[in-house]
Order: C-alpha cells, then sequence, then structure tokens
C-alpha cells in the first residue's frame, strides 16, 4: 500500500468544479499550503469550502476567493478578510456562519456516522433560526446535522506512505477532524517517513482516514499576529 | 481613567477569582490580560480553543513560532505540562463543563444574563468564533467590559438590542466601577469603585441594579 502521490498538483487534479471541500487549519496556522496552490492554479470553480476561516486578502483561502473560485463558505471567524466582506455583501458568496464548536462537531460527526446532535451553543440566536430545539433535563438544546465533504485538504507534519499523521502543536486544529469528514483526503505533510518510522503511539490521524499523502515543502507559514515578549 | 487604566483594573479584579489548580480560558482583547495578574505561586492552566492547554506568555523575539498560536492568532509559547488537541476535543472539553471558569468581553449585558457581543448589524461581517460555544457552557462566566461605549451610553441594559451570542449565560460582569452579579432577581451590585457613588453607577447602567446589603469596595480602587 503507497498512498503517496508525487505533486500537490497530482493529488488534487481529480477534484471537479462544484466540488465541497474541508481545508484545514486555523487562520493561516496548519493550512495545507501546497495543496491550496495546487486547487487555486488548477481554476476550479463553485466551490463550497468547509475551513473555520477564509485566509487573509493575501493569503490561504483568501486567494481563492479573490479568484472568484468560492461560490459557499462555511465558517465561525472571518474578520480578517475584506474580499470575504465584499463578496458576501453583494451576494456573490453565500455565507454560513457557525459557532465554532459547533462547525468542529458537525465535521466530527460527519466522519464519526452521527448524523445529528444536539448542542447548547446558539440557542435563542440568529444561529438557532430554523433548526429543531428540543429540552433534556431541563434546558433548550439544539440541534445541528453532521457535515460531509467530497474532499478534505489537511496538513500534517510527519506523515508515512499508508497515510499515517502527526501534527505539530496548534497547527492541529481542525486537521484531524477534517480527516474522517470526506470522501477523499488529502494529507500534506512536511516529512515523509518510511512505514515504522512514525511511533504508533504518537499517531493522532490513523492511516484508515487519509487516501492520498503528498510531500510538501517551501512553507511559508505566515504569522497573522507576532507577538513578543521582552527578555 | 484612561482606558488602559480601565482595563488594567477590570483584568486585575478578575485575576482574583482564580483559584490554584483552575482551568480557565480567557476571550480575545481585555480577557486576555488577566494572565499578567495572576497571583504570585498560583498555578492557572489556560485553555485555547485552537487546541491547547497550558498557554504560555508571548514568546522572546525570534522565538516565535507559526505552529504555536492562540484563538486570537497571536504567537504564544508552551510551559511544561502543555498538551495539543484537535479542535473538536477542544469545545468537547468546553461544552462538557471542564473548564473552570472563562472570561469573555461583552458589548451589551441584560439584567436577565443575555449577552450580545459578536455582530454590529452593518458593520464588519466577523463571525462568532468560539464565543457561542463557550459563553452557553461555561461553569462561570466572567463578563470584562467598560461600563458604557466611548461615548457613555450604557452597556448593562434591560435588554440586549444587538444579535445575542447567548441567553441568560452570564453569572458575573466586571467594569471600572464594580463587581456585579447576576441573579435570578436582577443585577446586584457587590462591589464599588472607590471614586463613584452607587447612585453613579446607575446612572450610567440602564438595568436597575440592587445594591448588596454589604456593597464592598472594589479591590483595586
Amino acid at each position: 500500500m503507497d498512498k503517496t502521490v508525487a505533486s500537490a498538483a497530482a493529488a488534487v487534479a481529480d477534484i471537479p468544479d462544484g466540488a465541497t471541500l474541508m481545508i484545514g487549519g486555523f487562520g493561516l496556522c496548519g493550512n495545507p499550503e501546497n495543496l491550496l496552490a495546487a486547487l487555486h492554479r488548477l481554476g476550479r470553480r463553485d466551490l463550497t469550502i468547509i475551513s473555520n476561516n477564509a485566509g487573509t486578502d493575501a493569503e490561504g483561502i483568501g486567494v481563492m476567493l479573490a479568484a472568484g473560485q468560492i461560490k459557499k463558505m462555511i465558517s465561525s471567524y472571518v474578520g480578517e478578510n475584506s474580499i470575504f466582506e465584499a463578496r458576501a455583501r453583494s451576494g456573490e458568496l453565500d455565507t454560513e456562519l457557525l459557532p465554532q464548536g459547533t462547525l468542529a462537531e458537525r465535521i466530527r460527526a460527519g466522519g464519526a456516522g452521527i448524523p445529528a446532535f444536539f448542542t447548547p451553543a446558539g440557542v435563542g440566536t440568529v444561529v438557532a433560526e430554523g433548526k429543531e430545539t428540543r429540552e433534556f433535563d431541563g434546558r433548550t438544546y439544539l440541534m445541528e446535522r453532521w457535515l460531509k465533504a467530497d474532499f478534505a485538504l489537511i496538513k500534517g507534519f510527519r506523515g508515512d506512505r499508508w497515510g499515517n499523521l502527526t501534527y505539530r502543536k496548534t497547527a492541529r486544529n481542525f486537521n484531524p477532524v477534517m480527516a474522517a469528514a470526506a470522501r477523499v483526503t488529502i494529507a500534506e505533510v512536511e516529512e515523509l517517513l518510511p512505514p515504522g518510522g512514525l511511533d504508533p503511539e504518537a499517531i493522532i490521524t490513523p492511516a484508515v482516514y487519509v487516501h492520498r499523502i503528498v510531500l510538501g515543502g517551501g512553507y511559508r507559514k505566515p504569522i497573522e499576529r507576532r507577538t513578543v515578549r521582552k527578555g | 481613567m484612561t482606558e488602559q487604566e480601565k482595563r488594567i483594573r477590570i483584568a486585575r479584579r478578575i485575576a482574583l477569582e482564580l483559584r490554584d489548580g483552575h482551568f480557565v480560558n480567557l476571550g480575545i482583547g481585555l480577557p486576555t490580560l488577566v494572565a499578567n495578574f495572576v497571583p504570585a505561586g498560583m498555578e492557572v492552566v489556560l485553555q485555547s480553543e485552537i487546541g491547547m492547554l497550558g498557554v504560555g506568555p508571548y514568546p522572546l523575539e525570534g522565538e516565535e513560532d507559526a505552529d504555536l498560536i492562540n484563538a486570537g492568532k497571536e504567537t504564544v509559547s508552551e510551559l511544561p505540562g502543555t498538551s495539543y488537541f484537535s479542535s473538536a476535543e477542544s469545545f468537547a472539553m468546553i461544552r462538557g463543563g471542564h473548564i473552570e471558569m472563562s472570561v469573555i468581553g461583552g458589548m451589551e449585558v441584560a439584567e436577565n444574563g443575555d449577552l450580545a457581543n459578536w455582530i454590529i448589524p452593518g458593520k464588519m461581517i466577523k463571525g462568532m468564533g468560539g464565543a457561542m460555544d463557550l459563553v452557553a457552557t461555561a461553569r462561570q462566566l466572567y463578563i470584562a467590559m467598560e461600563h458604557t461605549t466611548r461615548d457613555g451610553k450604557p452597556k448593562i441594559l434591560h435588554r440586549c438590542r444587538l444579535p445575542l451570542t447567548g441567553v441568560g449565560v452570564v453569572d458575573f460582569i466586571v467594569t471600572e466601577m464594580g463587581f456585579f452579579r447576576v441573579t435570578p432577581q436582577g443585577i446586584v451590585m457587590e462591589e464599588i469603585a472607590r471614586e463613584v457613588t452607587p447612585e453613579q453607577v446607575q446612572a450610567a447602567t440602564e438595568a436597575k441594579l440592587i445594591v448588596a446589603p454589604q456593597l464592598r469596595p472594589m479591590p483595586g480602587t
């Protein structure tokens, strides 16, 4: 078994116009930079993107937004992107904003075969509009449905040809949950190791969830807010 | 008082609520300042929604790591004992009631404990991020905010006018004017800053305040 694909371009080549994609990362942290760039170059359009954020004007998912490749975004926070703002206001971009924990759990549910669940987040707010509520033990909860995607583009730290993945620090974020929730999960990693190269106890995403794996390179890893202390 | 003096007073007062061994989530902005006033010798573990327990201080210059940020997308550092986990697990521990205390900013708080802090209609679209999950499920929810808007309008109201973040979720409000507890009877002023009278606080508040029988001076004022 070898899920290795030679290039990011080859790994995303069969993503069609109109596809629904999950894209890992929290802001620009933990983004699959190589896969995103390849998808942008491929020029696919009318994409539905499920991702916590929308990148910035010049980075990450923001590049595809600026190029008009995205039809709909399902996110929790999009505050650093003026292109998102402009396109959402003009109606060119359909948007669904969700509480972050609800977004994460809807994706987790999609990967775990749970069609719906109840959460207290968003009860009595605009998020609850049109959704079923139910009372459990005297408290009101909102029913939320699972989320699934045609493809997930995720970023691991190390991986092997089976598709096992580890992550690095807070670059983990949405990547492991998205890995399980797509029909085809494409992972890029900074280091590709031979089988046995990863400590089995340290593997966060087991190989079963990953369908293609690419060795990434040229990572830019932009920092959105560089904060330091004096020594 | 300058804006910064108000913010520091509020953060210092909330830090007095911390207890050794507490797991705490601090929201973006003013709440983040609370971390600067954790009493010496006390171990408080900060949780960040991005998927980290044991958030350390900002890194030294040159030690910034793009793979190590907080939910405000600021570079942070690790501590001995730090752990990392996915976004789903991060919110499972929030929703599951495992975080003792959450501190978050507020635009409006109503006397029934409703909170609005995520959107101003007509202004830039940002999104709620983790705020709705945090406020709905915090064991103790503290609102850290200035008592009035920049143009002096009350933020503690009979009913919120902005779109809500959560319904009946607020436990405590800390402003530069005092420390307030939200109760089924209404908002009780338990502490008051030394330079103001209860009448002055009420004048800056739309909701009818209940003055605690044992009204205390607010520490740090």
